[in-house]
């Protein structure tokens, strides 16, 4: 079976600066399960991006493997992208950076592909600086093969074996402040309204960008006494600020030197 | 200097060859010339004085070497990856393949820089461990850049799967091990060529990669030159087979040769108008017949030619599949790549016009000189033998040719387990008989005297067990 959307569209959607409709960002149809956070993240992507006036070309998606890896398919069509080896996608990415810096790069990366087996390479890509928009979806779980716990499960949390988890997550936005990362933000699959501008800005930000995006697993992680289930997420979420995003523009930089 | 004034005497050395040498070893400070030549001249008075000078063995200028350089292989390696156009190279630190970056880096900041600005053309990064350096190596080639890395044994291990991906999604990337002695840690410091299995077949699921086995400096140069054209060409991983003897070593060798009219085989990618005139693009697509794809480079074209690489099954328009037809379609189409492989790659070199006697020789990389040796030193006792030096794998069609030619075929490797015969056998579908294996294992270089001797007994064995033949 192929996911393969229809082209055709109607001729009144709105378009971007570049002319290109939101259709132009979006991929194939996705195959994860109905109400992933995944999906969600993957539509405030392309809604970024379409936002952005991004050339679609001019981005190259890099993934390692698992389900939040599996999400470059479901956007950005017209962009290349590399679905690597797990957890070895920051290697890729600064290979990628290195053979041509003019790129956008975008990481998608998951809990047990940044967290555990690509723990090594994410710290260092961190320490390069590298030039990426690193968003890790992050479910606290393996979805792949059937939810075992991620080293991002809180202490505590039961995931739908019903077995609490005993060891202490790792929390990958104080692993990046600790490590120098010049931009670092947390957020939600389930409030594009906060999601959408810390993507912008972290497009926009040159230098190594992560965004730990909580991004529950319905099938796996959404029971009642999970940390990371839509209903736990939503009671305890606290925004510590609210956020929009002004693309940066040449002439504001004018002013400030003028004055 | 006395005593070199002495033996000097004793060997008659001519004396303006050692007046030369002082000149040039002090030319930085010249006080100390004269002094030293007198030095020397007490040396020779006092030989002359005391013994019966020279005596009967003697030091003779001859010219054996002719336009020979000497230079380590690391070294060439690095100098050939620069004449090969690599930019990127990645690595993480490992004896003995340390030197080869080393070298790149050396050579990179003399011949890739550009001459206004004075910015470096090139990127060495020191990988946190070999899975990266290979994953950085591949991101770049998968970008448009010629980017390698280099490393030994250990970090051959590591990077199995990698090497796995580039085979299956068909990425070019260049690796060049420097092998030492295994297994696990092993000899870091000692030579061996016992990667050959593990680089051949390397990474789980069937894989097979393109090997290069150079056998002096100057084939460093050469190959791993090559070895990017080919990697670009297959859109496949080039292995450069050296090993610590050849590469930190330092080796009489031809000079370098390099046609400044070559031009870079950047294979079958596909620019932005190419792209707008194919009516139906699919990166797995076999359109020429040979197994090999076109390939397009991200940021190439606003609305064509992207695709998601992957090392999960695909289809010819990359996309994910777990159907058995396109599953197996895209393995056989990779087989015919082989084939094409094995009908292009370069040929191993025959020592002989025609195979004329019944024992053949087989031998690659290091041990090369001192087959050669050997070679003689068994024509001085009347056995005579043919020889054929593997320099590549796949196989071409002429190493079977010379094994059938033959009725026994001697494999001379640095390895316990007869690794190259194994390949042979399983690849030409020789029997295991027909090849007699010369093994050398210690660590150190092979030598001619023991091909010579081992070879020889061998013969005797034969006599007394002919089936074995």
């Amino acid at each position: 079976m192929t996911y393969i959307k229809p082209k055709f569209h109607h001729p009144e959607l709105p378009t971007n600066r570049l002319g290109y409709t939101k259709k132009e960002y979006e991929g194939v149809i996705s195959t994860l399960c109905a109400g992933c956070g995944h999906d969600s993240i993957s539509a405030a992507i392309v809604q970024s991006c379409f936002e952005m006036n991004i050339e679609p070309h001019k981005v190259a998606k890099m993934s390692g493997i698992g389900c939040s890896s599996k999400t470059p398919a479901y956007f950005l069509s017209n962009s290349h992208g590399f679905n690597s080896v797990h957890g070895r996608m920051p290697s890729v990415a600064t290979g990628a950076n290195l053979a041509n810096c003019d790129l956008l790069y975008l990481g998608v990366s998951g809990d047990g592909d940044s967290a555990s087996i690509g723990m090594g390479q994410l710290v260092h890509a961190i320490r390069r600086n590298l030039n990426i928009t690193y968003i890790v979806m992050n479910n606290g779980c393996y979805g792949l093969t059937k939810g075992q716990d991620s080293a991002t499960a809180d202490a505590g949390s039961i995931n739908k074996t019903g077995i609490a988890n005993e060891f202490n997550a790792i929390d990958l936005c104080g692993l990046a402040l600790e490590l120098g990362a010049t931009f670092v933000a947390r957020s939600f699959s389930g409030d594009k309204s906060q999601l959408i501008p810390l993507i912008k800005a972290a497009m926009s930000h040159k230098g190594f960008a992560l965004i730990d995006v909580v991004s529950p697993c319905v099938t796996f992680n959404n029971n009642t006494g999970s940390t990371k289930s839509y209903d736990y997420v939503r009671e305890h979420m606290e925004a510590v600020g609210t956020f929009d995003y002004a693309p940066y523009e040449k002439k504001s930089q004018l002013i400030m030197t003028a004055k | 200097m006395v005593y070199v004034g002495a033996l000097s005497a004793l060997l008659d050395i001519e004396h303006q060859v050692l007046k030369d040498i002082i000149a040039s070893e002090f030319a930085k400070k010249p006080k100390l010339i004269p002094l030293n030549e007198y030095a020397l001249q007490l040396g020779i008075d006092y030989a002359k004085k005391n013994y019966a000078c020279p005596l009967p063995i003697k030091v003779e200028r001859r010219d054996l070497i002719g336009d020979l350089i000497v230079m380590e292989g690391n070294a060439a390696t690095g100098l050939g990856a620069i004449y090969g156009g690599a930019t990127v190279a990645a690595w993480y630190p490992i004896t003995p393949s340390t030197s080869v970056v080393g070298g790149f880096e050396k050579y990179a900041n003399k011949l890739r820089i550009d001459k206004e600005t004075g910015a470096k053309k090139f990127a060495v990064v020191q990988a946190e461990d070999e899975l990266a350096a290979i994953g950085m190596a591949i991101g770049a080639n998968w970008n448009g850049a010629r980017g390698f890395t280099a490393t030994s044994g250990p970090g051959l291990s590591l990077m199995n799967e990698f090497l796995g991906l580039a085979y299956f999604a068909e990425i070019p990337v260049v690796l060049v091990d420097v092998q030492r002695g295994g297994p696990s840690t092993g000899m870091p410091t000692r030579t061996q060529q016992s990667d050959i299995l593990m680089a051949a077949y390397a990474s789980h699921g069937d894989t097979k990669h393109v090997l290069l086995f150079p056998c002096n400096p100057k084939e460093c140069f050469e190959h791993t030159a090559l070895a990017f054209d080919y990697a670009d060409r297959y859109q496949t991983p080039v292995i450069v087979m050296t090993d610590l003897d050849l590469g930190m070593n330092e080796h009489l060798s031809p000079p370098l040769v390099w046609n400044d009219e070559r031009q870079y085989d950047k294979g079958k990618v596909l620019s932005a108008a190419q792209l707008d005139t194919v009516a139906k693009w699919g990166r797995y697509l076999d359109v020429d017949g040979d197994g090999i794809p076109y390939r397009t480079i991200p940021g190439t074209h606003p609305s064509k030619g992207s695709f998601f690489t992957r090392g999960s099954s695909h289809d010819e328009f990359a996309r994910y599949t777990e159907d058995s037809n396109d599953y197996v379609k895209s393995m056989d189409r990779l087989n015919v790549k082989w084939e094409t492989i094995k009908n292009e790659i370069i040929e191993p070199e025959i020592y002989q016009q025609k195979n004329e006697h019944s024992i053949g020789i087989i031998f690659f990389g290091t041990t090369t000189y001192a087959a050669l040796e050997a070679m003689d030193l068994l024509k001085e006792e009347g056995i005579e033998t043919d020889a054929l030096r593997i320099t590549s794998f796949p196989f071409s069609a002429s190493i079977l040719e010379f094994i059938d030619a033959h009725e026994t075929v001697f494999v001379i490797e640095q390895n316990r387990d007869a690794q190259m015969k194994k390949i042979l056998t399983q690849e030409l579908e020789v029997h295991p008989k027909k090849l007699v294996s010369v093994l050398n294992y210690d660590g150190m270089p092979i030598t001619a005297n023991y091909i010579h001797k081992t070879i020889e007994e061998k013969l005797k064995a034969t006599i007394s067990k002919p089936q074995l033949v």
